[in-house]
């Protein structure tokens, strides 16, 4: 297959096959936790579990007193991945055109000098972060096998969309194409992994804001 | 008949709710719950990072209620849940957690890791798989009705030291009162004054409380190894006593997880929920405050702190309380780094000071509580558990710190107007 043939691949079929495993994936997910279902307290509670619930859904991206001593680099690295990574994927131009042509509104993007620096401190830390895993006790301890594999897929569309961007390498049209099967592989891989965490983080967050809330207590 | 790695799993499986499915989805392994945990800080061992406590149960997960695992569990990818695994999980979740829920307050998905851990010591005690200490502690308190054994004679003997002590009577299953005051085994027979200060305190106050002679202890072993069953059966004991005695208000004394099983658990427990209340006693020393009715004079002048019990204060919400009620006697009252639902454990909650196994380990994680309190340079420290007092005791006297341990309660007695 070409170039020009992959990447007309990748938009059309290619794509379609991604999001319907993501979604089929997602969908399974919530229903399988859903299924599961949870007892009604009976104790007294001393306060609304509603606000404290909604709160920790949203305070909960802060460290903890003291904490962000502890693992600076976790915190840090955490954030700016995590912010850099939405950054370029919404406020690039050419992706804000994409999600035009499927949502049917777009919105001002960053110019591109930015999004280069984001994109490049966005890989750097990620690089940081997997350094950190190999060394850290803890992390390295902790680490399995879908933790490596969660970081390739994250990465791997940072780095081709960082390698089209500076029209790198011989053939754009490939480089392109590969960029694209590269989210493509993210969304049929997220369903599957650790990376459910971006759809249940909010959900754990509110049943311990919650917990701790009808109980008094502000976590 | 089932192996017990069978049993584990079956626990497991009806312990698992919608929460720890999302808990268990939403971990990204990034570590950080091992540094709000005190065995962790305190031996930088990374096998005490709290979610890895729980990789039994996460297994049992991730094969039985996921998509993909049942896939690998029909491929025969994965493998069943075995008793080897179980016991060498068995210190981890007994020797080295405290079920101080700290971690729960730093994961930044916001896993509630301590509620997981209650859960799965359910499926440890449905294997058989837990520390002999905790094992006799429950036997006995099933048996006698205390975990340290204490009997209804022995209660009375107490009461009877007591009442000479304060000059006051100690009511005993007196029908209609007002505050039924349960105490733990520590109380009646280590510290036993605590059944004085609270003589001395409602006298002033003007209330009428009692004791019940068939629900005197108020701590649950069934709470601390992970049994409901001996939980419930711990609870309605409690709930019998009260109802039989027709009191408006069940009192916790100064213990941790009595709180815990009595206030959040034992509705859930025994399946329905009180015609009574349950309050802390700092709750009620609190309300009394607030009404006028705990009038004290004098002041403690030394520097003080206040070490929070976990299970009172974190996990139990009386966190003002406490500070309201020393503030009344204590004029130089400090807090320690990180007070309130921040507080480090003192190492023994949780049924580990009941596991002669754990000691050198708790002796070790106090270090944690030593540089707390070195950093203050306090010549006192209060609290409000007598396991929290009875660990801080062990611990400061291990490391010759002229520190002395007192009970609130016990010290606003002290105070009160006469």
């Amino acid at each position: 297959m070409s170039g020009p043939e992959l990447l007309l691949w990748a938009r059309g079929t290619g794509l379609q096959i991604a999001v319907a495993i993501f979604l089929f994936g997602l969908l399974a997910r919530f229903v399988e936790l859903w299924l599961l279902g949870r007892k009604t307290d009976l104790s007294v509670a001393r306060a609304s579990a509603v606000g404290p619930g909604l709160r920790t859904v949203v305070s909960r991206s802060l460290p903890m007193p003291g904490a962000l001593k502890q693992t600076p680099l976790v915190f840090l690295g955490g954030y700016v991945f995590h912010l850099g990574f939405l950054a370029t994927l919404l406020f690039y131009v050419p992706h804000i055109h994409f999600l035009r042509s499927i949502l049917g509104f777009g919105w001002p993007g960053l110019p591109p000098f930015l999004i280069d620096v984001i994109g490049l401190v966005t890989i750097a830390t990620l690089i940081a972060l997997l350094v950190q895993r190999f060394t850290d006790p803890v992390r390295r301890f902790l680490s399995r096998a879908d933790d490596y594999v969660a970081w390739t897929v994250t990465f791997l569309p940072l780095l081709s969309g960082y390698v089209a961007f500076h029209r790198l390498g011989t053939d754009y049209t490939l480089m392109l194409a590969l960029h694209i099967l590269s989210v493509e592989l993210l969304l049929i891989v997220i369903p599957f992994t650790k990376l459910m965490h971006m759809f249940t983080f909010a959900l754990a967050r509110w049943y311990n804001g919650a917990i701790a809330g009808r109980k008094g207590v502000r976590v | 008949m089932s192996t017990p790695a069978e049993r584990a799993t079956n626990a497991f499986l009806e312990q698992i709710d919608r929460p720890t499915a999302a808990f268990f989805e939403s971990c990204v392994h990034c570590g950080m719950c091992a540094h709000a945990c005190l065995f962790y800080t305190e031996t930088g061992d990374p096998q005490y990072t709290p979610i890895h406590k729980l990789e039994p149960m996460r297994r049992v997960w991730e094969r039985e209620f996921t998509l993909f695992g049942r896939v690998k569990k029909w491929l025969g990818l994965s493998k069943p849940l075995s008793e080897a695994e179980l016991k060498t999980w068995e210190p981890l979740v007994y020797d080295s957690c405290t079920l101080c829920g700290r971690c729960s307050l730093t994961c930044p998905v916001g896993n509630d890791i301590v509620y997981m851990v209650r859960k799965m010591r359910e499926g440890m005690v449905a294997a058989g798989i837990a520390p002999d200490g905790l094992k006799e502690a429950s036997i006995r308190a099933v048996r006698v009705g205390s975990p340290m054994g204490v009997t209804l004679q022995a209660l009375k003997a107490q009461i009877a030291h007591a009442e000479k002590d304060v000059g006051l009577k100690i009511p005993l299953d007196q029908e209609g009162a007002e505050y039924l005051l349960l105490m733990s085994s520590a109380e009646i027979m280590q510290f036993p004054e605590f059944m004085g200060a609270a003589a001395k305190i409602f006298a002033q106050a003007g209330v009428s409380w009692t004791l019940c002679s068939t629900a005197f202890e108020a701590t649950n072993s069934g709470i601390q190894i992970g049994s409901s069953d001996i939980a419930a059966q711990l609870v309605q004991r409690i709930v019998d006593g009260a109802e039989k005695l027709k009191v408006k208000t069940v009192i916790s004394p100064e213990c941790g997880h009595a709180y815990t099983a009595l206030r959040w658990e034992g509705p859930n427990l025994i399946g329905r929920p009180y015609p009574f209340k349950v309050q802390h006693i700092l709750e009620v020393l609190d309300e009394l405050r607030a009404a006028g009715k705990l009038q004290t004079e004098g002041m403690e002048e030394a520097k003080l702190t206040f070490h929070d019990p976990c299970q009172i204060v974190r996990r139990g919400g009386v966190v003002e309380q406490p500070r309201n009620l020393l503030r009344m006697v204590a004029s130089n009252f400090v807090e320690m780094e990180d007070p309130g639902i921040y507080n480090w454990c003192c190492g023994g909650g949780g049924g580990v000071s009941a596991n002669e196994r754990a000691e050198p380990l708790r002796i070790k994680v106090f270090s944690r509580k030593k540089h707390q309190l070195d950093q203050l340079g306090v010549s006192t420290v209060v609290t409000a558990c007598s396991n929290c007092r009875n660990m801080l005791e062990e611990g400061l006297e291990h490391n010759h710190m002229q520190v002395s341990v007192l009970s609130l309660t016990e010290m606003l007695a002290e105070h009160l107007k006469e």
